[in-house]
């Protein structure tokens, strides 16, 4: 009998760990999902889901048939799911190929651009850089607001610091915000702009996807923690600068000119040994 | 991503040369593509545009117009924002108000003390201003706001067109004397004393036969913009902005009397409207509203039979995604008696791609449905778009589009949209705030632009002839209006621009195509007809159009229904629906004609 509640106990204790496995491994995914399913019935964000559905669609079978091609094995797909909802999200277009192609981008970039088995820009970063910054004809970033109202950016702020915390880049995240408040601060004192006006674009979900998903992305930071401060440091200051010169998507660009610079050179000079 | 196993070089190879491909197309793309703001205008010139699409509209000159738009001066606390605050109020509304079977027209402008014209078409290609005659121009007078825009009906049925011209500030409502002099009955009318409108309409909204009036709230009207008691006049969101100000319903109850009725109609909204349309969407005789509203989605109002008002915009997808909605104009593109709506907003490449919308009824849907078909149909990429209207102006028989773009053109090469587009992405207590807004410092913001026509190649299929069609300089424009000036049987256009003098094209056509006209005149409805809808049958086409009140972005048409018949020389039948429920056919209209219609009578 004992031996039967053990075994039962034994069980119940492993269902649970195989479903918290599957929250830690899949939170970010589960967390983005529900953002864009809430954004959108609430605010209409997307004007219809068939962008959405295509460039995941377009993401998944990118990473699925390169991902073979490369390694041999049927890859988990979070990743390039992440990666589609995250540039069906931020780009904007009155065409669907603009998103396909962001997507397809986003994918082979990491297959290409790599330096000692790892790739160095974050996928969707670069995809999402690359062409907002050659079509601009075509694609324009998202500047959308989640409603007027601050409970739900309360709540996005808080569910994402959640997810940062428990990912262990909670310190990216909030050396980014500082860092940012900071340089606000700096540029509305040399262009003469309120404050606020400077600080504003953190309260938009252009930002919050920045900085829960984008800059804390795991594959594409740096190894140490004192790295991984410095680097958001200066993708900060990059991004300062870029402000100063009137650059719209300036994070975006700031994070695609510093991150794989930093990824590099820890690569090349603080890396013991390739990644297996 | 770790790779333990190594691709063989063929795969690395591969995969790289896809990936080079991939990034080169934006390029590539950017290259060929020409910046549609510095596109010539009239690169192909007259003949040509004659030839290939049948029309030409030339900036006619010599008509005696003296007119120049000038802006408002608001509250110092504005001074920073203040050509952005201050970007509207060129408008144009068309009416014969004499009764003389020429066309005359009304322009306002914004600045205090400046007046509003009214020109007089003097029938052989000149205008005159009889506004200061008339005593319909100076109206905007200190600490009493300015004119934004203004349009006619008959309100007391007496066969005369009346004036309402709403304002930031107070609203002003003319009786028209036997077409010789105006009476101001702003007093008496029962309307309030201050509004913040850009937009109005008149429509018969309970089929009684008196013309009723739906006024669009700007910002809210308790502000005052030049005595601003603080600066939280700003709109609360980019997307989501409740704290515009509220719209009104003025019932007429005869006399020139108008009783407001509106939020116990069911119109409580209080967003930042700019547009308004008035329609009966699923035929039950009852005109129905279409809301375009900046900083927020547009809405839909089902009028239940006159009781009251429900608004539809989520279910009708119409009022789903937010975006700057501009103007609201309406059409039976496609021939097929639907009529699509045509919704203006911001395009800005690279920063803001909200495009155009072309709402069209969803085939056999129960309910009340549309499909925004603006980009397979060709019409989604205007600028910073305001007034839009339909009409044909090949007389092919279609209805073709002409579009009004530009915000402000300031300094060349240096643009505000960084600026903009920073705080327009923050939350509500930043953005609701003017002084958190960064200082313009006379730069421009989507200046420059040029005005869009569009040809609809049968089935509603639209091809951008701009520069082929007109060469019209890049101004700010705001509100257009078509109106057969001439009485040529062709329409021309109106275009009143900000800040900036009107622009009057004439359509130079190639004479091949034949058309004709129809004015309408109520007994049991309203004397200027205005909701009637009117198909016009010919060699196996049809098309409706329906008279209305007020159309387009600060804007009103000619009364006069105007249908293009292409080469063909006859009508079949002419079938009018008349508000009151009555409805009339007439066959065999004759051609090249503009034929008035009384309502009942058959000899007409």
């Amino acid at each position: 009998m004992k031996t039967a509640e053990t075994l039962a106990e034994g069980k119940k204790i492993h269902i649970i760990g195989r479903v918290g496995a599957f929250l830690q491994r899949y939170m970010a995914p589960l967390f983005i999902s529900l953002i864009l399913l809430v954004g959108h019935l609430s605010f209409g964000i997307l004007e219809g889901y068939e962008t959405v559905v295509i460039t995941i669609g377009a993401s998944i079978l990118v990473d699925l048939v390169v991902g073979k091609l490369y390694t041999g094995k049927w890859k988990n797909l979070a990743s390039a799911y992440i990666s589609g909802i995250s540039v069906s999200i931020l780009i904007r277009s009155t065409f669907i190929w603009p998103y396909v192609l962001t997507a397809a981008i986003s994918i082979l970039s990491k297959y290409v651009l790599r330096y000692r088995g790892r790739h160095i820009w974050n996928p969707s970063n670069f995809g999402i850089s690359w062409m907002l910054f050659f079509a601009p004809m075509y694609v324009a970033g998202l500047s959308v607001q989640w409603g007027n109202n601050l409970l739900p950016m309360a709540v996005i702020w808080m569910l994402g610091m959640v997810i940062v915390y428990r990912a262990k880049r909670f310190h990216v995240t909030i050396t980014y915000v500082i860092s940012f408040l900071v340089f606000a601060f700096i540029r509305s004192f040399i262009t003469n702009d309120p404050f606020l006006a400077e600080v504003a674009p953190l309260t938009g979900p252009m930002y919050q996807l920045f900085i829960f998903f984008m800059i804390t992305d795991p594959p594409t930071n740096v190894r140490s923690k004192k790295g991984q401060i410095l680097v958001v440091f200066i993708v900060a200051l990059v991004e300062f600068i870029l402000r100063l010169n009137q650059f719209v998507y300036a994070p975006f660009y700031a994070l695609a000119i510093v991150g794989p610079v930093a990824k590099f050179i820890d690569l090349r000079f603080f890396s013991q040994k390739n990644v297996k | 991503m770790n790779m333990s196993h190594k691709p063989s070089l063929a795969i690395q190879i591969l995969v790289s040369a896809l990936f080079l491909m991939l990034l080169s197309i934006p390029i590539i793309l950017g290259l060929k593509l020409k910046d549609p703001e510095v596109k010539k205008s009239n690169e192909k010139g007259k003949n040509d545009a004659l030839e290939l699409f049948g029309f030409y509209l030339e900036e006619a000159e010599e008509l005696g117009l003296d007119f120049k738009h000038q802006s408002p001066k608001l509250d110092n606390q504005l001074d920073h924002i203040l050509p952005q605050i201050a970007s509207v109020g060129a408008s144009v509304s068309v009416c014969d108000f004499n009764n003389d079977g020429w066309n005359d027209f009304y322009l306002t402008t914004s600045k205090i003390k400046e007046s509003n014209a009214l020109y007089q078409n003097l029938g052989d290609g000149t205008f005159e201003d009889v506004a200061g005659e008339l005593k319909v121009g100076d109206i905007n007078k200190t600490g009493t706001g300015v004119s934004m825009g203004s349009i006619w009906a008959d309100i007391d049925n007496d066969g005369f067109e009346d004036l309402f011209v709403y304002k930031w500030g107070k609203p002003e409502l003319f009786l028209n004397i036997q077409g010789n002099e105006f009476k101001s009955i702003s007093k008496q009318s029962g309307l309030p004393s201050w509004i913040n409108a850009n937009s109005a309409i008149w429509f018969d909204y309970n089929n009684d036969g008196n013309i009723d009036l739906l006024v669009g709230g700007y910002y809210k009207e308790g502000i005052n913009l030049w005595q601003l008691e603080n600066t939280l006049i700003m709109p609360e969101s980019f997307e989501y902005a409740n704290n515009g100000g509220r719209n009104y319903l003025f019932e007429n109850k005869g006399n020139g009397v108008f009783k407001e009725v509106g939020q116990e109609k069911g119109l409580a909204s209080t967003k930042w409207t700019l547009a308004l349309g008035a329609m009966d969407f699923n035929n039950d005789g009852f005109q129905d509203l279409f809301i375009a509203n900046d900083y927020s989605v547009d809405e839909l109002y089902m009028n239940m039979a006159g009781a009251e008002f429900k608004e539809i915009g989520k279910e009708s997808r119409i009022g789903y995604a937010p975006k700057s909605g501009m103007n609201v104009s309406v059409a039976d593109v496609k021939n097929d008696g639907k009529f699509s709506i045509y919704v203006s907003n911001i395009t800005e490449m690279g920063i803001l791609l909200q495009g155009n919308n072309l709402w069209q009824p969803v085939e056999n849907s129960d309910q009340i449905e549309f499909k925004n078909n603006a980009g397979v149909m060709g019409v989604e990429l205007g600028g910073w778009s305001y007034g839009s209207q339909f009409g044909d102006l090949n007389n092919d028989g279609y209805q073709d589009l002409y579009l009004a773009n530009g915000f402000i053109s300031a300094a060349k090469n240096n643009s505000y949209w960084y600026d903009y587009s920073k705080i327009t992405g923050g939350n509500k207590s930043i953005i609701s705030d003017a002084t958190n807004w960064p200082a313009m410092e006379g730069r421009s913001q989507s200046g420059y632009q040029q005005n869009k026509v569009w040809v609809n190649n049968s089935g509603g299929v639209f091809a951008d002839v701009t520069e082929y069609v007109s060469g019209l300089p890049p101004y700010d424009s705001r509100a257009v209006a078509m109106v057969d000036l001439w009485n040529r049987g062709v329409l021309d256009v109106i275009v009143a621009n900000q800040n900036n003098v009107v622009s009057v094209l004439k359509n130079l056509t190639n004479k091949v195509n034949n058309w004709v006209e129809i004015s309408l005149e109520g007994t049991e409805s309203n004397k200027s007809a205005i909701g009637a809808k009117v198909t016009l049958v010919w060699a196996g086409h049809s098309q409706s159009q329906f008279v209305s009140g007020g159309i387009g972005f600060s804007s009103q048409n000619q009364r006069r229904i105007h249908f293009g018949i292409g080469e063909n020389t006859s009508i079949e039948k002419l079938i009018i629906q008349w508000p009151s429920g009555k409805q009339q056919v007439i066959e065999a209209l004759e051609i090249n004609k503009i034929h008035k219609i009384i309502e009942g009578d058959e000899n007409s």
